[in-house]
């Protein structure tokens, strides 16, 4: 067998024993909460014959581990349960806010990954002068300020007073795509704003670590300029630790992205996972960190499978 | 006669430096050299480590490595000073007038891309020739250089072939756009002996044959002289003698060439074996989790007070029977005896005494000494260690350690980053000594050193074993070192001891086939030297 199949089917494997890991450690972190579920959908004043009936209903009395099994056994054929709070199929009415995370988070990332290389390179380019100080200084003071901040500054600004974009950012099916761009324009800006800085300096710091290379120097004594020299013979020596923290930062926008979603009121998955975890809704705070657990395994794999295609050694063996 | 195609006129080179106790500051390291090269000729530049040839041989380039820079004089490239031109202009000549081979082609050849795309590349963004003529090219230098399958090797990437086909590679690289001149910066220095010489005569042919001229850059005097019509005696950033290569060789004007040419004049008489303080009996290695031996059935034998020479190329295995006489690699199958005992195979279980009386010294002396540790406190360690010494015992012993180093009790507070490589060495060789050692090791410890320093080296070693009756195993790549330290010789090869004896009886005919070629590579301080062994060797292959 190629190594380099059996490498990647590896990390597939590994994969898939990671997010059934995570799937426990959900499952049980929701079980050791205190309190009782039956108890807290039918409140304080239930009789304790109507609570039992409940929690037979819910199944609450067979063994936690037939419970677990079942719950991932259906997780995995794609039903997810159904909400305690309002009855309605969690797998249905995730489905749509998840689209909604996604699509905020696409162009998000269309947006903010060429653009954090595109500064690396330049940072590279002009190292120790002025324009790396200015993106270095700029990209980090956008990391540190808490990303709330810079969405309320955003939508005062840009929002009220010039009145670009909306400063809610409520999206529907029937919108075009240009209009619901117009609409998570805000959003969109302060995700890239929170992510850029992370990328573009590791970008920065693997390709800078590449320039010390001896082939580098034969690339210069070619006569190629200093951006040929960066993009062709730095760059792709650099992919694996920049892919690394690319996909890192792609994972932090689906699953980091609460705040942002529940300033601009997006309709996304971390509104919904806010407002289920308020009503104590087990069944719903499950699924979303099932889902997130999937969506953290299944970039970190693949970054990690890239990083294993980026190595000519492996993908060309002697 | 024209223009030559370089003159150089009072270059003056600086580097910024980094002292650990002071300020970065800017010194001169080249104070103003003159030379000119004809069109298609070869001069060599020669010195030792600290010369300045590589910053010189870059210069052609217009091109400072690190902090260097380039700060006075005039470089003239076919008839223009190029250091008066800006960057585009210099990034003109580099790799389409003047390119540079270096001297790590594994290292200098980039991983991620295929070899052709990186030996055109040159030529086709500089606009000299398109893709394919390129490519076309390539290949025809690919087979003039003796590559295999030269069609199809450009289309693998630089791990897939092996370090002396990669230094051809690297010199179809620098060729590939036809230059008017070739910077080769030690091109052969980091190959064995036996692949040098055929990377070192396909050089020296592709120079012929595309009338290129060349700068040769080299610490190795015999292999310039293989190669050059002129030869540069560089020192300290200043020239000492120029000339042409035959009145260098064999008639030097200058003190300073005349020690590099006769450099390893070391006399050692062989002393005759005596009751073996290290027997080593048919010792199989192999390392954790592979599947077959790196050494088979070796059986060597080290009389007290005596070197063993352990000599072959990179491979053979010569520093894994160190580790496995050291316990730091078990063997599978064998045993060693040394003072008497039998040794146990792991070093952890070994005794204080067994590891007193086996020492170590490596090749690289800088990686040897925790650079935060003054010179006392590196050599006071096994006088602790071993003997319990406090105080003013303790120091006493290093002054007289380090004496015996000619070093002197003045280093004693002084950090390793403050001395020479030599230097570093023989406080590497203190620190063996000074736990009254039976046996060292010695792993490539001259390898890293300048000839005159390596010369200094192999000295003191014979002047301590005579004065400490101390015994060597001293593992060497270079004939030259065993011929000038042995008392008995063991050839490796694969893993096996293809000869073993006494340095005369190895040393003299009848040859075993692997030493034959081993001695016939060592280059010779002789004109055409090269062309002789190519030519016998061509002629026995026709006769077999």
């Amino acid at each position: 067998m190629h190594p380099i199949l059996k490498l990647v089917s590896q990390r597939l494997a590994l994969g898939l024993l990671l997010l059934i890991a995570a799937s426990a450690l959900i499952f049980i972190g929701t079980q050791i909460l205190p309190g009782d579920v039956a108890q807290s959908i039918l409140g304080q004043s239930a009789t304790p014959e109507a609570i039992a009936n409940l929690r037979k209903d819910l199944g609450l009395n067979e063994p936690a581990l037939s419970r677990y099994f079942s719950w991932l056994g259906n997780a995995l054929q794609g039903d997810l349960g159904t909400a305690l709070t309002n009855g309605q199929d969690i797998a249905t009415s995730m489905g749509k806010r998840l689209g909604n995370t996604l699509f905020l988070a696409f162009w998000a990332a269309v947006i903010s990954v060429p653009l954090a290389i595109f500064l690396g390179l330049l940072a590279v380019r002009y190292k120790d002068r002025w324009p790396d100080k200015l993106i270095s200084g700029v990209t980090l003071a956008s990391i540190s300020i808490p990303e709330f901040l810079i969405g309320y500054v955003l939508m005062y600004f840009v929002g009220v007073k010039l009145g670009w974009a909306p400063s809610v950012a409520m999206i529907n099916d029937s919108m075009t795509l240009g209009a619901k761009l117009h609409a998570i324009a805000l959003p969109v800006t302060v995700l890239t704003l929170v992510v850029l800085a992370h990328m573009m300096r590791m970008t920065r710091a693997a390709i800078l670590n590449v320039m010390q290379s001896a082939y580098i120097e034969t690339a210069e004594l070619k006569g190629l300029s200093s951006f040929q020299v960066i993009a062709r013979h730095a760059f792709p020596n650099a992919i694996a630790p920049i892919v690394n923290v690319v996909m890192l930062n792609l994972a932090y926008l689906v699953v980091g992205v609460v705040v942002v979603e529940v300033v601009f009121v997006y309709p996304g998955m971390g509104q919904y996972l806010v407002d289920h975890v308020a009503k104590r809704d087990v069944p719903v705070v499950q699924a979303c960190g099932l889902v997130f657990a999937a969506v953290y395994i299944l970039l970190n794999m693949v970054a990690d499978i890239v990083s294993i295609l980026a190595n000519p050694r492996l993908r060309h063996p002697k | 006669m024209g223009e030559p195609l370089l003159k150089v006129r009072s270059l003056k080179i600086g580097a910024t430096v980094y002292p650990p106790d002071a300020k970065p500051h800017k010194i001169e390291i080249v104070h103003g050299v003159d030379f000119e090269l004809e069109k298609g000729k070869v001069l060599g530049l020669i010195g030792e480590s600290g010369a300045g040839k590589s910053t010189i041989g870059l210069s052609a380039l217009g091109y400072g490595r690190g902090g260097v820079e380039l700060t006075g004089g005039e470089v003239w490239v076919n008839g223009r000073d190029i250091l008066q031109g800006g960057i585009a202009d210099l990034r003109k000549l580099r790799g389409a007038e003047v390119t540079y081979v270096a001297q790590s082609a594994a290292a200098s050849f980039n991983p991620a891309k295929k070899i052709m795309d990186q030996v055109v590349e040159a030529s086709v963004t500089q606009g000299k020739f398109s893709k394919s003529e390129a490519e076309a090219k390539a290949r025809l230098l690919f087979a003039k250089l003796g590559l295999p399958d030269p069609n199809n090797i450009g289309s693998r990437y630089p791990h897939q072939v092996s370090g002396g086909q990669l230094q051809r590679c690297m010199t179809a690289l620098a060729l590939c756009p036809e230059p008017d001149l070739v910077v080769f910066d030690e091109p052969t220095t980091a190959l064995d002996v036996t692949t040098q010489i055929d990377v070192l005569a396909a050089i020296k042919e592709a120079i012929r044959d595309t009338g290129v001229a060349a700068l040769y850059i080299t610490h190795d005097l015999a292999v310039v002289a293989q190669v050059s019509d002129h030869i540069m005696v560089l020192k300290m950033g200043e020239m000492v003698e120029y000339g042409p290569v035959d009145q260098i060789i064999n008639n030097p004007k200058e003190e300073y060439t005349q020690a590099l040419v006769s450099v390893r004049s070391i006399n050692h008489e062989e002393k005759t074996p005596v009751e073996p303080i290290l027997t080593v009996k048919n010792i199989n290695a192999r390392y954790r989790g592979t599947k077959f031996d790196v050494l088979h059935d070796v059986s060597v034998d080290i009389s007290p007070g005596q070197t063993l020479a352990v000599v072959g190329e990179s491979g053979s295995g010569k520093s894994t029977l160190a580790r496995v006489i050291t316990g730091l690699l078990p063997p599978s199958a064998g045993s060693i005896d040394f003072a008497g005992r039998t040794l146990t195979p792991d070093q952890p279980s070994r005794s204080r005494e067994d590891l007193r009386e086996l020492q170590m010294i490596y090749q690289m002396a800088d990686v040897a000494m925790n650079p935060r540790q003054t010179v006392g406190t590196i050599i006071g360690r096994p006088l602790e260690f071993y003997f319990g010494m406090k105080g003013a015992e303790k120091r006493k012993r290093i002054a007289e350690l380090l004496e015996e180093i000619e070093m002197g009790d003045g280093f004693i507070d002084r950090y390793p980053a403050e001395l020479s490589g030599g230097q570093k060495q023989r406080v590497c060789i203190a620190r063996a000594l000074a736990a009254k050692p039976k046996l060292i090791i010695c792993d490539e410890v001259t390898s890293a050193l300048d000839p005159l320093v390596a010369d200094g080296i192999l000295k003191l070693l014979l002047d301590l074993q005579k004065r400490e009756d101390v015994a060597y195993l001293f593992i060497t790549h270079d004939l030259a070192t065993v011929r000038a330290i042995a008392d008995s010789i063991a050839v490796m090869y694969q893993g096996r001891v293809v000869r073993y004896g006494t340095k005369s009886e190895v040393l003299s005919p009848p040859f075993d086939d692997y030493t034959d070629l081993l001695l016939s590579s060592v280059p010779e301080m002789k004109l055409g030297w090269l062309e002789n062994v190519i030519a016998t060797r061509k002629m026995e292959s026709a006769g077999n």
